[in-house]
């Protein structure tokens, strides 16, 4: 490699930015898509009703729904916070 | 047995209708019976890529509504036998279109047309919705550029769940990946993504890659489509994609930057 690749090579070019930046918001769309409409509506409400009790964040809350063909699961991940 | 093609991308101003009409009219000149439908309610454009803009009468909707029959409607092609545009309509709204309005149109389609390629709207609200409900095959419609590349992948996610197909359960649209507006000279200097990365974020097979070609405007000044000129590097990109699309294999051109002799610098050229 001479000094100049080196250089080069040390500066991201932006087409692998923009890569990077849509293999992550790509990915994240995937996991939504094929969700039911519901799901964001229960994330709400489920959150109403823990917050009753622990005082938590929306963004601490995960529902998903993963479907198998003979049952569907549907995980619900709460995160508390520390020293509750 | 015919078979429905849409061509869709999501985003607006990708090349679509200049697909559309490309692949159409590739399809047409191996000798396959092909209709090209506008969906595009309210903004029909393909007429105008395609020359024949003063010789629509009766259009789509009218059709749909048996305000007009197939004869009447479909405008036939004066440069070649076998190929048919069915106009949108200019002045309705996209609610005009229902699944069996254009389940029956297309229908009656199928009796003589091999192809019948569905140029969608840009958008995924009813006009994209009903151009893909019915289809076989997808060509997806990219530009090497962020949002083109995530509407891409959001259209794939509606090909899947809400065409008829998806909804048979059965064998699933098969999708073919299309780049437009492709420059190997930017990819080069890291500017650009690369038909690589492209086909790494969307995963589905690739079709064609299209090079930035001022051949693609002043064919559609003139209302031709690109694929007549067949000087032009887009024309010959889109007729290579047109035989993959019938199962040939070809190998991919103008993936790389050429290097210009100092002749064709001087007096530029395509």
């Amino acid at each position: 490699m001479s000094l100049i690749d080196y250089f080069k090579a040390r500066k991201k070019t932006t087409a692998s930015v923009a890569k990077e930046r849509l293999q992550i918001i790509v990915s994240h769309e995937r996991t939504q898509r094929n969700q039911p409409d519901y799901l964001p509506d229960l994330q709400r409400d489920l959150v109403a009703v823990i917050r009753k009790y622990i005082p938590i964040s929306d963004d601490m809350v995960q529902v998903s729904l993963d479907k198998t063909d003979d049952h569907s699961v549907l995980e619900l991940n709460i995160t508390l916070p520390e020293a509750s | 047995m015919a078979e429905i093609i849409v061509v869709t991308s999501g985003k607006g101003g990708v090349g679509k209708t200049t697909t559309s009409a490309a692949i159409g009219t590739g399809l047409a000149l191996q000798g396959h019976k092909t209709v090209i439908i506008d969906f595009d309610v309210g903004l029909r454009n393909l007429d105008l890529i395609m020359g024949c803009e003063r010789r629509v009468v009766y259009d789509f909707i009218n059709l749909i509504n048996g305000e007009s029959n197939l004869n009447q409607t479909l405008i036939k092609d004066k440069r070649i036998d076998n190929l048919s545009i069915l106009p949108a309509s200019q002045t309705r709204d996209k609610d005009a279109l229902t699944i069996e309005g254009v389940q029956k149109v297309l229908d009656e389609l199928k009796k003589t047309y091999d192809f019948i390629i569905c140029d969608s709207p840009a958008g995924i609200e009813k006009g994209a919705m009903m151009a893909m409900y019915f289809a076989d095959r997808a060509v997806v419609v990219t530009n090497p550029e962020v949002s083109s590349v995530r509407d891409s992948d959001r259209i794939l996610g509606i090909l899947q769940s809400k065409t008829l197909r998806a909804e048979n359960g059965g064998e699933p649209v098969r999708e073919h990946l299309l780049l437009t507006r492709y420059s190997p000279e930017r990819v080069e200097k890291g500017e650009m993504l690369s038909v690589k990365d492209v086909e790494d974020i969307l995963s589905i097979p690739l079709l064609g890659v299209i090079p930035e070609s001022k051949a693609v405007l002043s064919a559609s000044n003139q209302g031709n489509p690109v694929i007549l000129d067949e000087e032009s590097d887009a024309g010959q990109a889109y007729k290579d994609a047109v035989r993959r699309l019938l199962g040939e294999n070809v190998e991919h051109r103008f993936l790389t930057a050429s290097r210009k002799g100092i002749l064709s610098r001087m007096f530029g050229g395509r």
